[in-house]
């Protein structure tokens, strides 16, 4: 069993370093500007980071060797691009990736 | 979406994305409650760190009684991601007092960082407090109430996994990217997916070499370093 200090404790510490993590930028900027390289190193943010989510998902690690495919995600991606290429809508996106993988499951 | 940034657009455009978190909160909520949290704890796991998916692997080294301060730089790792889109959105609200600033970067997340992301193609790149704080207020209210109605079911449910609720986040990052891409006229189609393939492909070598938390981190920097190479020699 987990003691409740033990686990509030943890809490209220992650807290405080994601917290940081999301607030400090907007403290540091407020007054300052970044350099145009930056600028446009951090244009790319958006597409580069939703790629990493996605792609280390499609994938195991294992440190020191070639990370192995998670074929459940990898096959549930299929019909959640095309719902996105032909619907357009998150909402849509989301049901038919959750319902793939459930289907995926219940035959694999 | 329209260029209007008042609170009722925000709530039309987040919406949809609220499914993506009741998703994947129910399944924080079941796993959690599953090995032995209170629903008392993940709500307030969610109230106060707010993580997201390194609240998962807060509970699963809470649950092999990791020492806090090895769970707090995990969890540092698995969100210093966020550092980079709190840079990315801070020079929007350089106009706005100091604590909108730390309240917006307080409640941001992946989602209302590309959804915002997304917005700005249609707002001439403008943002507004009222928008981007309706929109994270919109996603922390979910993910609490979500992950602590899934940590009640939990009690129910014999076989979460079944469900297939761990896949909505994964599904609403491919819908998040591909919305990105076709909303974004700054940058060519052509070089995004030229980029997007480079990410991949850098994630997949990274993931012999780099811890999966360092790598989101490092991948993220090394996708966008190529891009402005690849965007400066042929664009």
């Amino acid at each position: 069993m987990l003691s409740t200090s033990y686990v509030l404790l943890t809490i209220v510490g992650c807290g405080i370093v994601t917290l940081l993590s999301r607030t400090l930028p907007f403290v540091l900027l407020k007054n300052h500007s970044l350099p145009p390289l930056v600028v446009e190193l951090l244009s790319f943010v958006p597409i580069t980071i939703m790629t990493a989510l996605w792609v280390t998902n499609l994938f195991t690690q294992h440190l020191g060797h070639l990370p192995s495919v998670n074929y459940e995600n990898l096959f549930a991606s299929v019909p959640t691009v095309i719902t996105a290429v032909i619907t357009k809508s998150l909402l849509w996106i989301v049901l038919v990736g959750v319902v793939s993988l459930a289907i995926l499951r219940a035959v694999m | 979406m329209t260029d209007e940034l008042d609170i009722r657009t925000a709530i039309k455009d987040t919406l949809p994305t609220v499914f993506g978190y009741i998703g994947i909160g129910l399944a924080f909520g079941v796993v959690s409650q599953s090995v032995g949290l209170s629903v008392l704890m993940v709500v307030l796991m969610s109230a106060i760190t707010y993580a997201g998916s390194a609240q998962f692997i807060m509970v699963s080294m809470l649950v092999s009684h990791n020492p806090v301060v090895s769970i707090m730089v995990a969890v540092f790792l698995v969100n210093a991601r966020m550092i980079l889109m709190s840079t990315v959105v801070a020079p929007y609200f350089k106009k706005d007092s100091m604590w909108r600033n730390i309240f917006i970067g307080a409640l941001l997340t992946d989602e209302s960082f590309a959804l915002s992301m997304n917005k700005v193609n249609y707002t001439e790149h403008k943002m507004s407090f009222e928008w981007f704080n309706t929109a994270n207020l919109i996603a922390y209210f979910t993910w609490m109430i979500a992950s602590g109605v899934g940590a009640l079911l939990g009690q129910l449910v014999a076989h979460p996994e079944r469900l297939g609720l761990d896949f909505a986040l994964v599904a609403m990052f491919i819908g998040l990217l591909y919305l990105q891409v076709i909303a974004d006229r700054s940058l060519a189609k052509s070089l995004q997916l030229i980029v997007i393939l480079a990410e991949a492909v850098i994630i997949y070598l990274g993931l012999i070499f780099i811890p999966g938390n360092l790598l989101l981190v490092v991948g993220t920097l090394l996708g966008c370093a190529t891009g402005v190479v690849i965007k400066h020699a042929f664009y």
